[in-house]
């Protein structure tokens, strides 16, 4: 009996007359938990009845306490009638169930109806008393806490980053039971409903235990989805990444822990009296057992140990309980990964060699594709784009390099999937990117017999999840970041996703204690550092683990912000072709000449200019078949499809004069006769890679000579093109000389070549002379009608009109001075196309182009008064959820930004350049502008955590570094007392404390998040038979998307929450039958609540104040230089 | 290819005030976005038109949805469905509730019935107001008034609490609330040239002084109906003019004081007993229901019009009525003082207000 569960029940307002005689309601209130009813008494005759109940008491077990909703329902009396239903409330308990939650959740809830939707208000106290369980054999994980921020929560610092974990739960879709022939919608919705909520309370529950199993306390990154099967039932699968997490107090901002006392943090991580694990010292290939485990050998942990995504050398330990337990990463120099290593370079040799047999993907992909065999993508194998880099081995640290890629390796090859769904990391943390990593599989769905044993799904995920891994293993990596896996079905017919961004991590951030700030790689110099390691071998692998790292450049690029870039595959074994060169900012590492990724671009991150959202967007036809004949059809477009995006993807990259993407989300949705593809990305120009050629267009047919015209027409209007999106986004990256480079740039000017170009040869482009000058340019070759099409619609896709930026990550790099001035919105279109089958690709093509930019366009013009601002996050789904319907829903923020302050920047960081552009700052324009840019970026930093405002002063005092201040001042025009009087006259919020702020975001700009008070997870359906009375379709999605948002707001209130941070509309089925004047819609949402304190309402400490003589004023007016 | 359905929804409410005002004004979504072009807008944010219309329909639809909350300002403040910043919220509320001039002028003093609902139409046409606009004007007057009607305490001061108005449209309120009750006659030929804002100052002086509130500040109805008793009293006042010698005296003190001090001195001597009859006669007149209707149309018949006929000036006229009301205090005989003025100040207001061209 470990929980005890107290509800109180209020009052109501706003109620519905239920009494038509005499336009009054007599309302009651049940309130229910599990199988335990109570009831309020009725309140006779009042829109606003007064319950003033006394505390109903639950007695329940903690496992229910994670499982159950608390259903409050209110209904109407009726003496000789049955009781009419006014509407519910569901209540998650799951955020009062964590030590450090909130005591009580009380306030005003909609009470809501699945039919008419919120009628009235109802207010509740919640209150949960949980006994201590001592008892070990449980099945609840209380006190685990979720987050579906995708880094590590700001106010908490990570002391291990335990690794992947996952879950799924199934069950038949009661919308599919045949009781739902006889009952009444109302009663199918709700059933559906509460369903879903035990579902994610148990999946939650679930990945808790597995959680605590590995030593964590908490989830972050958590992604839940919901895969509606229709007749094969409903899967709800989760994923995220464990930690073990510990609250910064308030005043510990700036002096932070120093680390030293990894067992006082493990005091506050539940369970830190688990020994650690034990590991064999054997080859990758054996998977890791637990033996000292003291868990109950229950049957949610046999499962899980089988697949051993337990995290196994990277807990800290204690010194006490450490002796046995010395994990394998910690001995460099132990003889299994001496005998290792041999064997991890031919695996990896041979796994290149398997992919570059696949790199001309026409031809990789020409042998027809199994049915239902995976058919997957690597992304990055289509960087064959560009030409191939070839000869000069790395400089020196070439062996070393490689030791320290398979000390790292080894490290992570003991976790069954060394995968992260995080997209931000601590400083540090990431130490090299390789790349977009995909896979896709397309699967028959067929009933699930039994839902305790949803294998066959597990085990189609657990296939795709290892082809990510080899995917990532054949670009060097070890590790997969910012990963995510989704789905689309139409009728039973089902695509799995995943992608993520290969990477190499850095094995040490694993398990140190500190992944917070930007001060860790500095300090970690000093040797002192780690002698609080409770062993040796650990002091010692440091050590060399430094030594490698500083050879590799580990520690200067990092502060350049240039290491992420560098390649973590060997270049003479390159995993597909690529055109490298010497790092642009360090020149001393090799680069790509294109980088894609799915994480946040990192905050050390050197960029030029601004970025944008860059979108591919494309539609297929396909034949409406049936079982397996769709499939294989479907299996045999995707590879088409995923090449086309990319070509997409890489031209608009080019036109807009970037280099690197971002945030890159592939969705390809399924529907009875088409297949539609979607990549969005934000592009930027990483000052670490070099600058994109041109792009260059050459006719097949070179007789004719108006043709000829018309070519030149096309590739004069493409050079403006990219001469006016530098101006745009600023984009004006030093020039650089070639013998600075003081490296052999690759004699081979073997061009790529794109589209359907069969043919090589680069001589007859020659003449074509561009100014992007040495760089090799990008060929379009046009040959047949679609390329021609392809090119118009590169050039017609809409900029972005003047004050407005656009990206779906969370920020926009060169744009640091965020008001607190923010719209978070979704917009839902649906379009009908007439007679599908009849229409050309090209057509369709273009008509889905469109519907997406002529979205953007209204969004733009809708949030015209922010100007200027960015739309962060632009997050768009597509579905098709009917034959010829295409439905685009997008969820965004956009957030208004202070124009006057974007040049006034500081920075603490000694470059040369910089120092140089100081002396001559005016002719140097240039070089100011990259100080700025730079500059900006490291203010992101501090803007965004003022804790690591003050972190950075410190850091910048154990550095001898002048304080950038006075330089810039020096530098800009513009008195520094002037700027700051513009600030000061900037608006301040006049928020109260009933507005309850939304954002995908996970952060809120000029604020400071005190507390996390746990995750909201929501799923609600809306269904009408009155459609035209409604308001039509627009007319009833608007409305039920509003109550979504009001609810949402409801439980972030009632947990004494102001805003919800990582929002997310994960999930919006919407489907409609105009005839019968019908139409359902179902939403799942989830984000994490949280509280703020605004900037200009904290009292800055004096200390703070000067320490931002780096002015992180954004927008505050507290901040006097 | 046709967008079947297309919606926009703000965590906090997005609001275009120029795009609510036409929706007030009553227009259909293509004129309104025929409107919106017209206003350059598409150029302004280098838009098109389809993006104009998709924008002012999301507006129409939320606009209607919030419709049924600004019918009770206090459930819009309350409200948990639409975040909406509290100066945006009033804003709402003010702008929803504001009515237009012509409009009102056609229905002031008129009973808030069907029938008058009826009509609209034609009020529709000679105001050049779109139906749809002159009914909310006209539902927004008829649900005050039914809030208000029954309701005790201070008139102004329910309207506020009970529709969150500001006080100068709250007071615009009452004056309807106040004309609606006892049907005053503003539509007369003669009344034209009054303008809303007269009325409502009258409105306020006759709520001031008349109604039962100004004796007793807890009694229901207590701003919406004169006090009858008053009315009833004022047929003691019909002894100065019915009286010769009260009536001699009164004229002599009248212009023993303006003497040199107004510019119509002989014509003021000479049509005295005429307007003093007159303003008396309405007085004494007023118990009856009927006369009270006609009180401005016979302030103006009978007082105001023969003044303007022998060009008499607004200083003219204040100096008369203060030196009428004042010099009554010296006739001896006369023993109605507090009753004299309580019906000459309110008078004396109300000619004052309504004495322009």
């Amino acid at each position: 009996m470990p929980g005890k569960l107290k509800v109180r029940i209020v009052a109501g307002r706003h109620l519905p007359v239920m009494d038509r005689a005499s336009d009054l309601t007599d309302a009651f209130v049940e309130v229910k938990f599990g199988n335990t009813t109570f009831k309020t008494d009725v309140f006779p005759k009042s829109l606003n009845p007064q319950w003033n109940s006394e505390w109903f008491k639950f007695e329940v077990d903690d496992e229910d306490l994670q499982d159950e909703p608390l259903q409050i329902t209110v209904l109407d009396h009726d003496t000789y009638s049955a009781n009419d239903a006014i509407g519910k409330v569901y209540i998650d308990i799951d955020p009062l169930l964590s030590n450090e939650a909130a005591a009580i959740l009380s306030g005003w809830f909609p009470i809501y109806d699945t039919i008419h939707g919120i009628r009235g208000e109802i207010n509740v106290m919640v209150k949960v008393d949980l006994f201590n369980d001592l008892n070990r054999f449980r099945q609840s994980s209380c006190g685990v806490k979720f987050f579906c921020t995708m880094s590590i929560p700001k106010c908490y610092k990570a002391v291990t980053i335990h690794g992947f974990v996952e879950e799924l739960v199934v069950n038949e879709d009661p919308e599919y039971q045949w009781i739902d022939r006889i009952r009444t919608p109302r009663a199918s919705n709700e059933a559906r409903q509460r369903l879903i909520s035990l579902m994610s309370g148990e999946l939650q529950r679930k990945i808790g235990l597995k959680v605590l199993e590995m030593g964590g306390n908490a989830v972050v990154g958590y992604l839940q989805c919901f895969d509606l099967e229709g007749e094969s039932g409903l899967v709800v699968r989760a994923i995220g990444t464990a930690c073990t997490l510990d609250k910064l107090s308030n005043t510990a901002t700036s002096l932070l822990p120093p680390c030293s006392s990894p067992s006082k943090d493990m005091k506050e991580v539940p369970f830190s009296e688990d020994p650690n694990p034990v590991t064999h010292s054997s080859g990758p290939s054996t998977p890791l057992k637990n033996q000292t485990y003291s868990f109950s050998p229950s049957k949610s942990y046999s499962r899980q140990s089988s697949s051993s995504d337990t995290d196994l050398s990277l807990t800290p330990k204690t010194a006490a309980s450490s002796p046995k337990g010395p994990a394998i990463f910690f001995f460099p120099s132990s003889p299994t990964l001496s005998s290792g290593s041999p064997h991890h370079k031919s695996a990896h040799l041979l796994r290149s060699e398997a992919l570059h047999s696949l790199t001309p993907p026409h031809s990789g992909y020409a042998s027809p594709v199994c049915l239902r065999k995976t058919v997957s993508f690597n992304e990055e194998l289509l960087l064959a784009a560009s030409g191939m880099g070839s000869g000069s081995g790395g400089k020196d640290g070439g062996p070393l390099k490689a030791l320290y890629r398979q000390q790292t390796q080894s490290a992570f090859e003991h976790r069954e999937f060394p995968f992260f769904t995080l997209t931000t990391f601590p400083s540090g943390f990431l130490v090299h990117v390789g790349g977009v990593v995909s896979a896709r599989s397309v699967k028959l769905l067929d009933r699930i017999h039994n839902p305790d044993e949803p294998e066959t799904r597990d085990a189609w995920w657990a296939e795709i999840r290892q082809e990510i891994k080899s995917h990532g293993k054949a670009l060097g990596c070890h590790a997969v970041v910012g990963y995510s896996e989704s789905t689309s079905i139409c009728e039973e017919v089902c695509i799995l996703s995943a992608s993520g961004t290969a990477a190499v991590l850095n094995p040490k951030m694993l398990q140190d204690c500190s992944m917070e700030g930007c001060s860790e790689h500095r300090l970690s110099r000093q040797p002192s550092f780690f002698s609080t390691g409770s062993e040796k071998g650990e002091f010692d692998f440091f050590l060399q683990c430094q030594d490698s790292a500083s050879i590799l450049g580990l520690d200067d690029p990092l502060s350049l912000g240039c290491n992420f870039c560098h390649i973590p595959y060997d270049e003479l074994n390159m995993p597909f072709p690529a055109h490298l060169t010497y790092c642009y900012v360090c020149r001393k590492q090799k680069v790509p000449d294109v980088l894609f990724t799915t994480i946040e671009p990192p905050l050390e991150a050197a960029v030029t200019g601004k970025g944008c959202l860059i979108q591919a967007r494309l539609c297929r036809q396909k034949k409406k078949t049936q079982g397996e004949a769709n499939a294989t059809a479907i299996s045999n477009l995707l590879p088409f499809m995923e090449y086309e995006l990319h070509t997409q993807l890489m031209n608009k990259l080019k036109l807009r004069a970037m280099n690197a993407l971002f945030g890159l989300r592939i969705q390809i949705t399924v529907g009875e006769n088409m297949l539609l593809g979607l990549a969005s990305a934000t592009g930027l120009y990483l000052t670490a890679l070099p600058s994109p050629g041109g792009i260059q267009v050459t006719g097949k047919t070179p007789s004719d000579s108006s043709y000829e015209q018309h070519i030149s027409n096309m590739q004069k209007k493409i050079n403006d093109m990219i001469i006016k999106n530098r101006e745009i986004y600023e984009i004006n990256p030093p020039e650089i000389l070639e013998e600075v480079l003081g490296s052999p740039i690759p004699e081979t000017r073997q061009r790529s070549r794109l589209f359907r170009s069969q043919s090589e040869s680069s001589d007859d482009v020659s003449e074509l002379d561009l100014s992007h000058g040495k760089k090799d340019a990008f060929v379009l070759e046009i040959d047949d009608a679609d390329a021609v099409e392809d090119i118009h619609s590169l050039l017609t896709d809409a900029p972005t009109p003047s004050g407005f930026y656009s990206c779906n990550t969370e920020i926009m790099p060169g744009i640091n001075n965020w008001t607190s001035d923010l719209q978070m919105f979704t917009s839902v279109r649906v379009f009908r196309l007439n007679n599908v089958t009849s229409l050309t690709s090209q057509w369709l093509n273009k008509a889905f182009s469109d519907l997406c930019e002529n979205l953007l366009k209204t969004l733009y013009f809708k949030l015209r008064s922010m100007v200027p601002c960015c739309l962060c996050h632009v997050n768009f789904n597509v579905a098709l959820p009917e034959d010829e319907l295409i439905q685009i829903a997008v969820t965004a923020v956009a957030i208004t930004y202070d124009k006057d302050q974007a040049q006034y920047v500081s920075k603490v960081c000694t470059d040369k350049t910089l120092l140089r552009a100081s002396a001559e700052n005016e002719e140097q324009l240039q070089f100011t502008l990259e100080l700025c840019m730079e500059s900006q970026s490291t203010q992101c930093a501090l803007l965004f955590s003022p804790s690591k405002a003050a972190e950075m002063t410190e850091s910048g005092s154990l550095q001898p570094v002048t304080p950038a201040a006075q330089r810039v001042s020096s530098l800009d025009k513009a008195s520094p007392l002037a700027e700051a009087q513009a600030r000061h006259r900037s608006p301040i919020s006049c928020t109260t404390s009933t507005v309850v702020e939304m954002t995908p975001l996970s952060f809120i700009p000029g604020a400071k998040i005190t507390k996390y008070l746990g995750i909201i997870n929501m799923f609600f359906i809306r269904e009408t038979t009155s459609l035209r009375e409604e308001g039509g379709v627009s007319g009833f999605l608007h409305a039920f998307i509003a109550e979504v948002f009001a609810m949402v707001r409801a439980h972030v209130a009632a947990l004494g929450g102001n805003a919800v941070v990582s929002y997310i509309m994960k999930q919006c089925v919407f489907m409609e039958n105009p005839n019968k004047n019908q139409a359902q819609c179902l939403i799942n949402v989830s984000g994490d609540a949280i509280n703020f304190v605004r900037d200009t309402d904290v009292e800055s400490a004096p200390s703070q104040s000067q320490a931002s003589g780096l002015q992180t004023g954004n927008g505050s007016g507290d901040v006097v230089t | 290819m046709a967008v079947e359905l297309d919606v926009f929804v703000g965590n906090t409410t997005l609001i275009d005030k120029d795009v609510y005002q036409l929706w007030l004004d009553g227009y259909s979504v293509n004129d309104a976005v025929a409107i919106r072009v017209q206003s350059g807008i598409l150029e302004q944010a280098g838009t098109t038109p389809d993006v104009l219309e998709s924008d002012t329909m999301d507006h129409y639809r939320a606009f209607q949805m919030l419709e049924r909350l600004l019918h009770s300002p206090p459930k819009l403040i309350n409200q948990l469905l639409f975040q909406i910043p509290p100066p945006m919220q009033a804003m709402l509320i003010e702008k929803y509730y504001t009515f237009e001039e012509p409009f009102v002028r056609e229905v002031l003093g008129k009973k808030l019935s069907k029938g008058t609902k009826k009509d609209l139409d034609d009020v529709s046409t000679k105001t050049a107001i779109t139906l749809k606009s002159c009914r909310r004007q006209f539902d927004n007057f008829k649900r005050v008034f039914k809030v208000v009607e029954e309701m005790k305490g201070p008139l102004v001061e329910n309207i506020q609490q009970n529709f969150l108005l500001s006080d100068r449209l709250a007071g615009d309120y009452a004056a309807v609330v106040f004309f609606a009750n006892s049907r005053f006659e503003t539509g007369k030929k003669k009344l034209q040239y009054l303008t809303f804002e007269d009325f409502a100052c009258c409105a306020e002086q006759l709520i001031q002084n008349w109604t039962l509130g100004a004796v007793d500040s807890m009694a229901d109805d207590m701003d919406v109906d004169l006090d009858r008793e008053f009315l009833q009293d004022l047929k003691d006042l019909k002894v100065l003019i019915t009286d010769k010698d009260l009536l001699d005296q009164h004229k002599s003190l009248v212009c023993t004081a303006l003497r040199g001090k107004v510019t119509i001195f002989t014509e003021m001597e000479s049509s005295f007993k005429n307007l003093s009859r007159g303003l008396i006669n309405i007085a004494t007149k007023l118990i009856h229901t009927k006369d009270v209707r006609d009180l401005f149309v016979d302030l103006v018949e009978k007082f105001i019009e023969p003044c303007k006929s022998d060009r008499w000036n607004i200083n003219d006229v204040c100096l008369f009525l203060t030196q009428y009301t004042n010099t009554a205090r010296a006739l001896d005989a006369f023993k109605h003082q507090c009753l004299w003025e309580r019906y000459m100040g309110t008078v004396k207001s109300c000619i004052l207000k309504m004495y322009h061209d």
